[in-house]
């Protein structure tokens, strides 16, 4: 079968979940009120954003470690930093 | 008093195995620091494995490692919604030795070619983060890790840790990279019978056809999306530039869902089963976006020195041809026991004399120039697929009328100046 939505697709890739996460909002408050346009939570190819009404839920687990949305936040309100070593995305075949 | 290396790469893709490699051959001491559970795990292209670059690493490598196809046809598309103007070029030079090159998937490739580097006396460390360079007078002396204790030290320091580059960073060898410089790229490996994938694509076993697709691809945004064969499975993946897909509002995902499902391009993949996907950041800058690749005591190869030609999808060739010439510096600077910055310059200056940035400053212009004119991907290509469409269609109206009304599609709805500034302005970008 071919994959459909972001769930199908984040289900085939292996990942290896630190217990801490490597993405932090520095200020959740700078998301609510100084960026309408939320990117992150449309440009990050694992859905790892999610805006939830009042602060950003930031579901690293599921992070293929691009660096978009470090480059991307037009606020420069995410810190990225890699999971610790041997932990987050493991890519077995391309 | 921790150990001390003549040489610490950080990052085992294709430019940071080269060099270890290569520094390990000629009798350097090398550590090679892989964040990864294995070399390859953090590791995504498209898949295409230059086959020049890569021997004169390892002599007729194409015996030994694990490949997919050598590809003897290479196709681009043109495409819009419900047709495609297709060009390329089928030759079957390229299906025997010493090959053009290869599609590969990168995790067990990665794997093998750091291997190779170990059977050359390279201690490589996975599951290991280096977390910053150690600078003592402006000189890098080593690398801080994430294991206890981690402090290790060499006379230079290899970064090829990708194009986010952290380190390349932190020495403020270049500022935070901006959404224009970067493509956002997403892929899936689809598997597919190999009888399958022959007959659909006109191939024989042990060969392999690559398309790039443009136009409605990137639903007319700046990228490409590329479908490559492998043995048994077939790459499939799109990507364009990261400030694409914040100004048109994309999701990567949803973009490659509709380029499986159109119309072009669903027939080829028809039956087969996803079997994994990723993400990656292709640096896209160029020339301008070239930072700074030695210092006291460190040079930048690679993703991490932004070096890919983005309109020939070359990335690998130049990973393996920078980590060789980094090598051969530096096994120069120890023979002179002399890692400055002066020193090490020699790889600079072998970079710029090279086919890699003498192609980079070729196109430094092209995407700048195709960001700021999205006519070449909106407008040209419907036009063009409509006047093929117009051509070819037999319905009793004389070809040089046909021609006419052509010629008048294009200038017509654009005007004949704004068509030839157009075309000039093409022309500058990539001549």
């Amino acid at each position: 079968m071919s994959t459909s939505t972001i769930e199908e697709k984040q289900y085939l890739t292996r990942f290896k979940a630190d217990t801490k996460s490597h993405l932090t909002i520095v200020n959740h408050e700078v998301c609510q009120n100084n960026c309408p346009e939320k990117f992150c939570t449309i440009f990050c190819p694992a859905e790892v954003y999610k805006w939830e009404g009042t602060r950003m839920q930031v579901g690293y687990e599921g992070c293929h470690e691009c660096g978009s949305c470090r480059i991307g936040c037009p606020q420069q309100n995410i810190k990225w930093e890699y999971p610790k070593g041997g932990h987050g995305i493991v890519f077995r075949l391309a | 008093m921790s150990e001390k290396f003549d040489v610490i790469v950080v990052g085992a893709g294709p430019a940071g195995t080269a060099c270890a490699y290569l520094c390990a051959k000629s009798g350097l001491k090398v550590l090679q620091i892989e964040r990864g559970e294995y070399p390859g795990s953090k590791n995504v292209m498209g898949g295409v494995l230059y086959r020049k670059q890569t021997e004169e690493i390892i002599p007729e490598f194409w015996n030994d490692a694990p490949l997919e196809r050598p590809i003897v046809e290479q196709r681009f598309w043109m495409m819009d919604k419900e047709s495609t103007v297709t060009f390329g070029y089928k030759g079957l030079e390229w299906a025997k030795e010493p090959y053009n090159n290869f599609t590969v998937l990168r995790a067990p490739f990665d794997r093998w070619f750091a291997q190779k580097g170990v059977e050359q006396g390279v201690l490589l460390i996975n599951e290991t983060v280096v977390t910053e360079c150690i600078v003592e007078n402006d000189k890098v002396v080593g690398v801080k890790t994430d294991r206890p204790d981690g402090e290790i030290l060499a006379d230079v320091v290899v970064l090829a840790d990708g194009v986010n580059s952290l380190l390349a960073q932190q020495l403020g060898f270049r500022k935070e990279l901006k959404p224009d410089e970067v493509a956002l790229s997403v892929m899936e490996v689809i598997n597919l019978p190999k009888e399958k994938i022959n007959d659909r694509f006109n191939l024989e076993d042990n060969q392999g056809c690559t398309i790039e697709i443009f136009g409605d691809s990137t639903k007319g945004n700046l990228g490409t999306a590329f479908l490559y064969t492998n043995k048994d499975s077939l790459n499939i993946g799109v990507g364009t530039t990261l400030s694409s897909m914040m100004n048109a509002k994309l999701k990567p995902y949803d973009l490659l869902d509709y380029l499986k499902n159109h119309p072009m391009v669903a027939p080829l993949l028809a039956g087969g089963e996803s079997v994994e996907y990723l993400a990656h950041l292709i640096p896209e800058g160029g020339f301008h976006s070239v930072p700074k690749v030695a210092g006291h005591g460190v040079v930048v190869v690679g993703d991490a020195a932004q070096l890919v030609n983005a309109i020939h999808r070359e990335g690998s060739n130049m990973a393996m041809a920078s980590g060789k010439m980094a090598a051969e510096a530096i096994i120069k600077a120890k023979e002179r026991q002399d890692f400055s910055e002066a020193s090490l310059n020699k790889y600079r200056e072998a970079l710029y004399e090279s086919f890699i940035l003498k192609d980079l400053e070729k196109y430094k212009d092209a995407a700048h120039t195709f960001e700021h004119h999205p006519q070449y991907f909106n407008d040209y290509v419907p036009m063009l697929n409509q006047a093929m469409s117009k051509f070819f269609t037999v319905d009793g109206t004389p070809k040089r009328e046909k021609q006419k009304q052509i010629v008048k599609g294009f200038t017509g709805e654009k005007g004949t100046l704004n068509v030839i500034k157009d075309l000039y302005r093409a022309w500058k970008a990539v001549k």
